[in-house]
């Protein structure tokens, strides 16, 4: 999963982070198991104190010296998550344990929460088994499992940043927020809606609603901060929400999906963008659909990234594939960058979202076939 | 990937059990046995099957632009679409495993609304547009001189979006369901490769391109396109029709060049116009389709014939004067146009109106200075408006299962 543009950075980042220069010798930086390896993470720097360890449990011990909110990842080809602390706040440390086998990974630091990131090469060495593929399908549940767990910490965080802001009146604030909160929630949709009583309570459009239902959720807050910009009377929407967004998160905390599962909710999370981010009907207030289009496509290629160990195996030329057509979506994605965010829908224009629509499907077409793959045996 | 290798394989010369009625049976020239029935036109053949195959009911016809910069993901493609269109022409599935015979977990290979249903001459014509002639790959020293851009005509309205196209397949057969099935499955096994561009369903074929054919009617209730090219008339088509070796690049030696035009009409001041000016407009008569200096529809009209007041019975900016070969230096052209209703335009206007399809030999000296003419001068242009244009040369017939669309051009 690299595309031009982030095999630059990364070229761009190991030039001026010389890997010598990152922990002073190499007598304290490649100990492995034990030592901690710190990262001084700043808005435009990711100093990793070491960029090699032995295999086994790797603890780094992240600082965040920017005044972004940054996150952390481990990452192994392909971008599968090996690891990853999300939401450091400006001036907070945190801690990330991670068990790696040997082999060639990346480590990350996203200072704004966005793109790749600011990228460094790790190599890790020894002796670690070979998974068989039913192994290795487990193994994906499992990673999936821990994505899961990672986004939902953040999606409480967000959620009760906004929920916060909206209660004290903070129009301003809470319009910044909503997107980003919703960034967490849209990348575990297929999660979300498996609890079906609750996916609608929280992210209910109001053309969903039957005559006398009552409207909960995100969507509800969107309309009073955009179109009534009053939310004098929201707060207990707003309460409820979170309330709702807690469930949820801990009943999310305790289900493994199956890799079937994961290959379909990773096609469903595209499902969604075609459907319902391409045309701006998600986010109608707002015009923030393409938060959620990206959400989405991160959180489809999550699922995916999970499983490609096992698809490796079964069909290298489809990873490939989906490698390049996922590059080819943030690609198409990228050029609508606003700052930290994304520009808003209405401002797109046809043939924009005719790009992205394009692209969307060139990617579905190909994700629809893992399903099948990873059932037969 | 996968799914190319299965309909590869299955292409390569699997053939369908004999339905009762008139089957024939000949052979191609990898020695193969291909079916021809009633309502199954023969895929390979010395021209593409779609143009003087005697107009269908139904039409289904789709503009592609290319999306991919990669020539082979290009060429991968046009295979696979070969291999799927032998298939469905033939009244088979998309893919070998079919709407319903693949995994359970795996989206199904056909999108199965076509299952039992029959062939319904079901024919699948492929035509390249000047837009893929560019840079991109590689094309520009294969590009014919006759696929120059049309020229703006007088009154043209076109809308970008609705026209031109790097690519395009016309899907004609005798049931709607059968040729969008076609377009359907070609457009999904396309992604991330092209990417529709514009399409345009038709009913009601408005021109006959076979003597065993009545000349059908146009929106308009009038006979249109008497004067046609038909299928019988084999040296007016060696003519007018095919291109020959010399008219330009190999690639098209045996192809003929396809010309599309979405002619809105306004149907409901048409209505509201007296016969007599219908006539006039037309130079025909509504209900015999004959000219007005005749008395049957193929009596020849006869242009110097004046009226007791000294002017032209076929008046000179009547649209059979003006269209007429006669007219346009012997410029024929073999139409095969539908009609298409979109449902009605939100002020209570039905959206309708001719799907002008016109095949030619080269449409420099044939569709453009006729339609210039007609722009120029057509009394109908009151009632019509030109919304959409496309031009695309579309190559010989495929002889061999081992070929695909394409091949001559990209290799
Ligand atoms: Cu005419």
């Amino acid at each position: 999963m690299r595309t031009p543009r982030l095999l630059a950075l990364v070229a761009a980042a190991a030039a001026t982070v010389p890997l010598a220069a990152c922990g002073g010798g190499n007598d304290d930086a490649a100990s492995g198991a034990g030592d901690k390896i710190t990262v001084d993470a700043s808005d435009t720097e990711c100093k990793v104190a070491a960029s090699e360890s032995d295999a086994g449990t790797v603890t780094f011990a992240i600082a965040n010296k920017g005044n972004k909110v940054t996150e952390f990842y481990v990452y192994a080809p392909g971008d599968r998550v090996m690891g990853e602390v999300e939401n450091i706040a400006p001036g907070l440390s945190r801690e990330l344990i991670v068990e790696l086998a040997s082999g060639t990974y990346e480590t990350a630091c996203k200072p704004g929460m966005i793109g790749k990131g600011i990228r460094n090469a790790f190599q890790v060495s020894g002796s670690a088994p070979a998974l068989t593929e039913d192994a290795k399908l487990a193994q994906a549940t499992k990673d999936y499992q821990r994505y899961v767990k990672s986004q939902t910490g953040a999606l409480i965080e967000q959620t009760t940043a906004f929920v916060t802001a909206v209660k004290a009146g903070d129009v301003e604030k809470a319009k910044t927020l909503f997107p980003i909160a919703r960034t967490y929630w849209e990348r575990i949709e297929p999660v979300a809606e498996s609890f079906g009583d609750l996916d609608p309570k929280i992210d209910a459009r109001e053309a969903d609603l039957e005559a006398g239902q009552e409207w909960t959720g995100f969507h509800k807050i969107e309309k009073d901060l955009w179109v009534a910009k009053d939310v004098s009377k929201s707060g207990p929407t707003a309460d409820q929400l979170l309330a709702d967004v807690k469930t949820i998160v801990d009943k999310a905390n305790t289900v493994t999906l199956s890799p079937v599962q994961l290959a379909n909710g990773s096609k469903g999370l595209l499902d969604e963008v075609a459907t319902g981010k391409i045309t701006g009907e998600e986010d109608t207030f707002s015009h923030t659909d393409l938060w959620d289009f990206a959400a989405n496509v991160e959180g489809s290629q999550a699922a995916i990234a999970a499983l490609r160990p096992a698809l490796e195996e079964k069909d290298a030329a489809l990873v490939k594939t989906l490698d390049e057509r996922f590059a080819a979506v943030e690609a198409a994605l990228e050029k609508h960058r606003d700052g930290d965010g994304w520009k808003l829908h209405n401002t797109l224009s046809q043939a924009d979202l005719k790009t992205l629509s394009d692209e969307i499907n060139a990617l579905s077409e190909p994700i629809s076939k893992v399903a099948a793959l990873v059932a037969g045996k | 990937m996968q799914r190319r290798k299965v309909i590869g394989l299955a292409g390569a010369g699997v053939v369908g059990a004999a339905t009762a009625g008139a089957v024939a049976w000949r052979s191609t020239a990898n020695g193969e046995a291909a079916q021809e029935s009633a309502d199954r036109i023969a895929f390979y053949g010395e021209r593409q099957a779609g143009i003087i195959t005697p107009a269908q009911d139904r039409l289904h016809f789709v503009a592609f632009d290319v999306i991919t910069k990669d020539k082979a993901a290009l060429v991968d493609m046009l295979q696979s679409w070969t291999a799927a269109a032998a298939r469905m022409t033939q009244g088979k599935e998309a893919g070998a495993l079919g709407a319903v015979g693949g995994l359970p977990e795996a989206p199904p290979e056909d999108t199965g609304e076509a299952l039992g249903l029959p062939p319904a001459d079901l024919t699948l014509t492929i035509g390249f547009g000047p837009s893929l002639f560019d840079s991109r790959f590689g094309l520009r020293d294969k590009k014919p001189a006759a696929l120059a851009d049309l020229p703006k005509f007088p009154g043209d309205t076109l809308d970008p979006a609705l026209s031109g196209g790097d690519l395009c397949v016309q899907a004609c057969a005798n049931d709607p369901q059968v040729a969008v099935h076609a377009i359907r499955n070609l457009a999904r096994i396309g992604m991330g490769v092209v990417s529709v561009r514009w399409s345009q369903l038709g009913f009601g074929r408005t021109s006959s391109t076979s003597t065993t054919q009545a000349t059908p009617r146009n929106l308009f209730g009038f006979k249109d396109g008497t004067a046609n090219l038909k299928a019988e008339e084999t040296s007016l088509l060696d003519d007018h029709l095919w291109v020959r070796a010399g008219d330009g690049p190999d690639w098209m030696t045996g192809g003929s060049y396809l010309v599309t035009r979405k002619i809105r009409m306004l149907v409901e001041p048409w209505d509201r116009t007296s016969l007599l000016e219908q006539e006039t407009i037309f130079g025909r008569n509504k209900g015999e389709g004959a000219p007005l200096t005749g008395r049957s529809e193929f009596d020849e009209p006869d242009f110097a014939v004046r009226g007791d007041d000294g002017e032209p019975v076929i008046a000179t900016n009547a649209h059979v004067r003006l269209a007429h070969p006669t007219q346009n230096g012997g410029a024929r052209l073999l139409r095969r146009g539908y009609n298409f209703v979109d449902g009605s335009d939100g002020l209570g206007r039905l959206d309708a109106g001719l799907f002008f399809i016109a095949y030619q030999r080269d449409p420099r000296r044939q569709f453009v200075p006729v339609q210039m003419r007609l722009a120029r001068q057509d009394e109908l242009n009151e009632y019509i408006r030109h919304v959409s244009s496309g031009l695309f040369a579309c190559p010989p017939g495929l002889l061999a299962a081992d070929d695909f669309w394409g091949r001559s051009l990209f290799t």
